[in-house]
């Protein structure tokens, strides 16, 4: 059994949750970007940003969830150094308390079938500060360094039910999610951070084990299959699971002890004097639902519908990233042929910009909508085989080429008949036994194509030197 | 010698602004002379960095640019934040704590030209009634200096009283104001939950922590919670609902005087008030009811259990509040080396905190505890707001519910300390107010053996403008405020 804990960062607040500190957190000097608030000095005091609300509203209607009357903070004690008022503002499921919405779903395909996966509960609360390593790992550090840059970002704790009974079906849950915070317009899951997956795992005979810190979509599987195999090999050999956490350690691949859990922890919770109770209003929530944007699921639907996709390529095309989805429909608006597009973005694009280790938004920038276009204009016109579009296709993404400058280096369809039938004569006189056998049957011509096309490396139009090959058997036969 | 106000200072100084520079040269040489036994500071400024900024303000007068305050020299509770002046909380825990920003009060206070003179002594963290449980050393009564000044406000009160600062700002929790301002013949004055901005208060427990002023006249204590009263964006339980100007009303209140309803529940003067203070309180009703006021007696039972909802509420807040001090990133500070995180919590937290603070963080940390939560903190906050309820539905009927403000005269140093369940029963009169988030006013009615006794009005929420209005009114009949000891004039 599988049970999730995704926490997302809001990251289209401009500021922290409780305080007026930039939101955009990354890349700064460390504790720079800070403030007594949420550095927790003492008086100073939260004050809710309500764009946050927003924001949930919009996540737990995606996710068909119940919302609360009432927003309710509550104090989740702890004491750890990355947490400046030992206390992490947060939600909580008990008297006098409540988290913002509950109950939900999200609907998943593994292997072809449909699957109900059941949301628990979404709670606000803010991010801790970071603990920096200073030599790669916990073991190896003699010291380590508290950065409090990240800390007060608002983030969503969203929980599933343990309903995920596979590492294949968590990471496809994961994905969704994913996919659905980003045409949200909530979260940006690309950012390094923004979106951290705890999983509880058990087997049968075992106790439950908690793993932190899986940071990608990818890890989700690779952590859990090394986690059920970890269990499953200690229950076959008679031993015992305990009920600990472990964290994902990425670089090695494995999940490390970091503390075994005797006891639930007792947190203390109590609902935060310092942040007065709000209403969430009927009319609050009617307006965002007004304004929530297409699902993942309907633009699916709507790409087979309307752009004759088949669905493996309109899913890949969504699930992969809201960005790919909108370039996608950018290029067919202008230039047409959306099956096409669909299968080089897929098949070519996503490709080489993997290989080369760019992100999404460099590898749009350098295919360009007006690059694409003229690529699929020289297609269209017989100007360029399907060879050479995946070619120019690679080498844009791989170089940042203007295809006009691909054109005038040559790499063209060879049209000139003249040329060609010069390669056709050097084909005949080098090959008389497949000329022989071409005479015979009408199917070994493509042999001597073969050889023409190879001696000007894929660049010959295939049409045209299929006709001359005709053309040229003709007079041969005539003598 | 007539004992200078707050406002007649302001006025005088408007005439004549270069007055404020030997007010500072009075008040420093009384503080050189007073301090020594009385020790209401923790931390004074230097005078010459007093008389600079004078020099700023006399500027201003003169060009009339100067705010409401211009010539107010005002001593500072330590546990309110004021930027690049040490702020300790009386506690060897932020001994060395120089906050990097001001609280919002303080802002206020010197935007509109007040200057600060220094920072007061407390009960560390406000936990006490009689500031004794400072880390540094106590606050003696200057009316009589074998007893304590109250608490936890004490510094604030004496520095008053002693005419070591013409008006100061404290906080109260459980009463922090209002007892020492009772015991040292002073006006405190603790505003509706929700009226002045808590931002840059060191937190005691947040659901009841108020600042207030401490000052020698009502009409003084008008004028500071004419400043610092107001919504404040920076603290979201600060709704600050404003109805008027304060002075005017107390001006208006000395002037026509009013005619209230006042109303005495029973069991906040039958268990535990000391005899002497109980015959004063009714003396002072008959004085009331000679000059138009009506009184009635009402029991309310429920009161007999604000004590313990209160100190479980407090405690509660507290151990979540004082969380946060850890050494890693200001205050007390140890070498880490060589142990984990949780070895050098304890070790900070164990050397940093006083007793009274470790016993109050140890029972709030129990009573929000999983099985213990619903019996203690949960059922105290039912209790709390049967306890509003019942006394918005008094106020409903009546203007004011009055009671002494302390059921004690000042208690010798030590006498109380000794045993926290004597120390806390002295808060039995005040907590009401804070449990109910009421605004309550201490007014000096009484000497008994030339030991002061006040006289505690608690109106209905944001009712500021009448409750100071009818002080002001009952200050004119009793008349006893503006005093002060006459040893230190």
């Amino acid at each position: 059994m599988i049970g999730l804990e995704i926490h997302v960062q809001i990251t289209s607040l401009k500021t922290k949750l409780f305080c007026s500190c930039p939101a955009d957190y990354r890349g700064k000097e460390p504790n720079t970007n800070v403030c007594p608030v949420c550095l927790g000095l003492p008086g100073s005091l939260p004050v809710f940003n309500m764009r946050a609300l927003r924001e949930a509203i919009k996540v737990a209607l995606a996710l068909n969830m119940n919302i609360s009357d009432y927003l309710v903070f509550t104090r989740k004690h702890y004491f750890y150094p990355d947490l400046p008022k030992n206390y992490q503002i947060s939600q909580y499921d008990g008297i006098g308390s409540t988290p913002i919405a509950r109950g939900g779903y999200i609907m998943i395909k593994v292997n072809g079938n449909l699957k109900k996966v059941r949301i628990r509960r979404i709670n606000i609360e803010e991010d801790p500060g970071r603990i920096v390593y200073p030599f790669a790992s916990a073991a190896k550090s003699p010291y380590v360094m508290i950065d409090y840059n990240r800390s007060g970002i608002a983030l969503l704790e969203i929980v599933t039910e343990p309903d995920l009974t596979s590492p294949r079906e968590a990471r496809e849950f994961v994905r969704k999610l994913a996919s659905i915070l980003e045409h949200l317009g909530v979260c940006n899951p690309r950012l390094e951070g923004a979106l951290r997956v705890d999983a509880n795992v058990s087997v049968r005979g075992g106790e439950r084990v908690e793993i932190k810190n899986i940071g990608s979509v990818r890890d989700v599987e690779k952590a859990l299959s090394y986690e059920i195999t970890r269990q499953l090999a200690i229950v076959k050999s008679g031993g015992k699971v305990v009920r600990e956490t472990r964290h994902w350690d990425k670089s090695r691949g494995v999940t490390v002890s970091a503390r075994v859990k005797e006891l639930e922890e007792d947190y203390r919770y109590f609902p935060d004097p310092d942040l007065p109770v709000i209403r969430v209003s009927k009319g609050l929530i009617d307006e965002v639902r007004k304004e929530l944007p297409e699902l993942p699921d309907e633009r699916i639907t709507r790409f087979i519908r309307d752009y004759g996709l088949s669905e493996y390529l309109a899913s890949v095309l969504v699930m992969e990233s809201k960005l790919l989805a909108d370039y996608f429909e950018d290029v067919v608006n202008v230039c047409r042929y959306p099956r096409l597009i669909a299968s080089i973005l897929i098949n070519e694009f996503l490709r080489w910009i993997d290989e080369a280790k760019i992100d999404i938004n460099e590898g749009i920038r350098r295919l360009s909508k007006d690059r694409l276009c003229y690529v699929i204009n020289l297609y269209s016109e017989g100007k360029i085989s399907t060879k050479l579009l995946k070619e120019y296709v690679k080498r844009i993404v791989l170089e940042d080429i203007d295809p006009k400058d691909l054109v005038k280096e040559g790499l063209t369809v060879l049209s000139s008949e003249e040329f060609i039938e010069r390669i056709v004569d050097e084909v005949f006189r080098e090959y008389r036994k497949a000329v022989e056998d071409a005479l015979k049957n009408p199917k070994a011509i493509n042999f001597l194509v073969g050889q023409v096309m190879r001696k000007t490396r894929g660049r010959a139009d295939p049409k045209l030197v299929n006709e001359i090959i005709r053309r040229r058997l003709i007079s041969v036969e005539r003598g | 010698m007539e004992v200078p106000t707050l406002a007649s200072v302001i006025e005088e100084i408007r005439s004549r602004p270069k007055l404020l520079t030997e007010y500072i040269e009075e008040i420093y040489e009384r503080i050189n002379r007073v301090e020594p036994i009385l020790r209401a500071y923790i931390t004074i400024r230097p005078k010459e960095e007093v008389l600079r900024d004078a020099k700023v303000v006399i500027e201003k007068l003169r060009s009339g640019e100067a705010g409401k305050l211009a010539g107010a020299l005002v001593a500072i509770k330590d546990n309110i934040v004021t930027k690049g002046l040490r702020t300790t909380c009386a506690s060897r825990m932020l001994k060395d704590f120089i906050p990097p920003y001001n609280a919002t009060v303080v802002e206020r206070l010197l935007s509109n030209d007040a200057i600060i003179i220094g920072k007061t002594n407390m009960d560390e963290f406000a936990m006490g009634s009689t500031t004794e449980n400072s880390a540094f050393y106590p606050t003696r009564n200057p009316w009589d200096t074998n007893r304590v000044p109250g608490g936890s406000s004490g510094g604030s009160a004496v520095a008053v009283s002693a005419l070591e600062a013409l008006a100061s700002l404290g906080s109260d929790t459980g009463g922090s104001v209002r007892a020492p301002a009772a015991f040292t013949a002073t006006v405190g004055l603790k505003p509706t939950y929700g009226l002045v901005s808590r931002y840059g208060l060191i937190a005691y427990a947040s659901s009841m922590d108020q600042i207030g002023p401490i000052c020698r006249s009502v009409v003084d204590t008008a004028l500071i919670l004419d400043v610092i009263a107001g919504k404040d964006g920076k603290d979201a339980t600060c709704i600050g609902v404003r109805k008027c100007n304060y002075v005017d009303e107390v001006r208006e209140g000395i002037n026509d005087g009013v005619k209230a309803k006042l109303v005495v529940i029973e069991e906040m003067v039958s268990e535990g008030v000391e005899p002497v203070i109980k015959a004063s309180f009714e003396r002072t009703l008959r004085k009331l009811e000679a000059n138009g006021f009506s009184v009635s007696w009402v029991s309310e039972q429920i009161i007999k259990y604000s004590l313990p909802a209160y100190y479980i509420i407090a405690m509660g807040e507290a151990s979540s509040n004082l969380a946060r001090y850890d050494g890693l990133r200001y205050g007390l500070h140890h070498s880490v080396e060589g142990l984990s995180w949780y070895e050098v919590f304890s070790k900070v937290r164990s050397e940093g905190f006083g007793r009274e603070v470790k016993r109050r963080i140890l029972v709030g940390t129990y009573v929000l505890s999983a099985g213990y939560y619903d019996a203690y903190y949960l059922r105290a906050s039912k209790v709390r707001r049967v306890i509003r309820d019942r006394l918005k539905d008094l106020l409903r009927r009546y203007d004011f519910i009055v009671s002494p403000t302390m059921p004690v005269l000042p208690p010798k140093l030590g006498e109380r300390i000794v045993d926290p369940l004597k120390l806390y029963a002295i808060d039995v009169e005040t907590v009401v107010a804070n449990l109910a988030g009421l605004p309550a006013i201490s007014v000096p009615s009484d000497f008994i053996s030339n030991l002061p006794v006040g006289f505690q009005i608690m109106g209905d929420e944001f009712s500021e403008c009448y409750l100071l209005k009818v002080s002001a009114f009952i200050e004119s009949i009793l008349k006893v405020s503006p005093t002060a000891p006459s040893w230190v004039m």
